[in-house]
């Protein structure tokens, strides 16, 4: 396959797997945490290099939960001691984030991993870094983290369908009818923090926040139902990566740039043509009941 | 009488300040039961503190002798109408649904049985015609409704409903009272959190005054006193006796 086939579908895997987890982190209004946390997993993914001292996925995965769960328990903690939400999360957030800055600049020097990579992605390169089995080559290895990944959140949300629908709606009855909300809420930020890791090679960490929130936004004005939001979502994000590759070709600009700014054309389109939740829509109806009455 | 609900001592504090203090009551099974008191008397806190929603800085809850963890599932809950995004992407009948979900189980998704228990508990509430409907279009009495059938589909021994009357229009008013006495008749043991003195009396068999203390614990007959409402409600009470 041509280079340009790998990236465009690595590209495209990245926003199907975001688009997904994505849907329930906004109904879970908590598209902030997974900016945090799309930051402080670079500690986990330095902490996994020093202890291993490699970049293989399996160490980056560990390494991206256990800081995902840090970071979500550490700004549980602020919140329920009385620290306003929001102030919660910055502290946390830019806290776990200048310690992993900091280790980097210390120990990783010598290795694929530098702040700006981390933070802006280079998807160009992807198609350098492949997997070799048996002599043969089998594609970029940045695929195959994200296709692992996707593969893990697409059966997650399908066995878990109906307790994260409950937990993210209503999770004082979820805890009522004696699910484990606590737990399930970790797990969820573990999925969101695998995603996140394996997003990083392609879009880096400011990103991948485009990818995890806006897709999810934008199904979320085209339909009412969950599953249609999660669908639709996932293939926004795809769209949009490869939309967004197209683009970035044909202006000589930024890859990761351009497909994060396809998901923000399609939400503002979106925003203004949905068939019900639109802005246009929205209007007409008021027109209509107006003149009815 | 067997008792349902039997709550020994609780109290709950919100960074120090306590919400309620040293409460303690017994319900026999089978009443309909007014939790009574001013703004800010606990009431709601109170509900959420037996099913373990806010921790409890001391005092036992047992429900038909056993902890709640063991009961959970004779147990049905009907939070505040507030307390939920209605603009979550999912109709009538899917919320209804969620009320099944103890039964159903891990993992397992709803069954056709699940459907037709939840549509006909939308038919109990008069919603049967909205089973498709968006939440966010439905009005705020429907929504009501719809937790109502939600909690009738939990098949729940034990009911405990936050605030259920609050701002719905005649038509649910009429609708939860039918389906309260509904559930008398099958037996069922009802604590309901209510604003409206006026109606209090008329709509419960048994009451329970609470100004974050236990105030009175008791049939209607000998708890809706002028004395004892003058208790729990101190001063404010004089212009609702006079109306």
């Amino acid at each position: 396959m041509s280079y340009d086939m790998w990236i465009i579908l690595t590209g495209a895997l990245v926003g199907a797997a975001c688009g997904i987890i994505g849907t329930f982190l906004v109904l879970r209004k908590m598209a902030m945490i997974a900016d945090a946390i799309s930051h402080t997993v670079l500690l986990g993914i330095v902490g996994a290099f020093l202890v291993s001292q490699t970049l293989e996925g399996p160490f980056m995965l560990i390494g991206a939960v256990i800081t995902g769960l840090l970071t979500t328990f550490f700004i549980q903690v602020l919140d329920s001691s009385g620290v306003q939400t929001d102030a919660a999360i910055g502290v946390v957030f830019t806290a776990l984030f200048s310690v992993g800055v900091i280790l980097v600049s210390l120990f990783a020097r010598n290795v694929h991993l530098d702040v700006d990579h981390v933070l802006m992605g280079d998807i160009t390169f992807i198609p350098f870094h492949t997997i070799e089995w048996n002599g043969m080559t089998l594609g970029p290895k940045a695929f195959w983290l994200i296709a692992v990944v996707l593969v893990i959140d697409i059966v997650f949300i399908t066995v878990m369908y109906k307790e994260l629908k409950i937990t993210s709606f209503d999770p004082a009855m979820a805890f009522a009818l004696g699910l484990p909300v606590t737990a399930l809420h970790y797990l969820f930020m573990s999925m969101v923090s695998i995603t996140t890791v394996a997003s990083f090679d392609s879009v880096g960490a400011i990103l991948v926040v485009a990818m995890l929130i806006v897709p999810p936004s934008t199904a979320y004005l085209l339909t009412d139902r969950l599953l249609f939001m999660i669908l639709y979502s996932a293939a926004i994000g795809a769209a949009s990566a490869v939309i967004g590759y197209y683009i970035a070709q044909w202006l000589n600009v930024s890859i990761a740039g351009s497909m994060a700014s396809t998901t923000g054309i399609l939400f503002l389109l979106a925003f203004l043509f949905a068939p019900q939740h639109g802005i246009i829509a929205k209007r007409l109806a008021r027109r209509l009941s107006v003149t009815e009455s | 009488m067997k008792t349902a609900v039997n709550v020994e001592k609780i109290t709950v504090a919100y960074k120090k300040t306590p919400v309620l203090q040293d409460v303690t009551f017994s319900i026999p099974e089978g009443q309909l039961v007014g939790i009574i008191g001013p703004n800010g008397a606990g009431k709601s806190t109170l509900l959420k503190s037996i099913l373990q929603l806010v921790p409890k800085t001391a005092g036992d809850v047992s429900i038909k002798g056993k902890t709640v963890q063991q009961q959970r599932k004779l147990i049905g809950y009907v939070p505040q109408r507030g307390d939920v995004d209605w603009d979550f992407p999912t109709n009538a009948l899917d919320v209804v649904l969620m009320g099944r979900y103890g039964h159903i189980g891990w993992f397992k998704r709803p069954k056709k049985k699940d459907k037709e228990h939840a549509l006909s508990c939308l038919d109990k509430v008069g919603m049967k015609a909205y089973a498709d409907r968006q939440i966010s279009q439905l009005s705020g009495g429907q929504q009501q409704r719809v937790f109502l059938a939600r909690a009738l589909a939990q098949d729940a021994s034990i009911y405990f409903m936050d605030e259920p009357f609050a701002g719905v229009d005649a038509a649910t008013e009429r609708a939860i009272i039918a389906l309260l006495n509904e559930l008398k008749k099958q037996g069922k043991t009802v604590l309901v959190v209510h604003h409206d003195l006026q109606t209090a009396e008329e709509y419960f068999d048994w009451l329970l005054l609470l100004n974050k203390h236990l105030i009175a614990s008791g049939p209607v007959s000998k708890t809706f006193t002028t004395d004892l409402l003058q208790k729990t409600y101190g001063g404010k009470l004089a212009f609702l006796s006079s109306s």
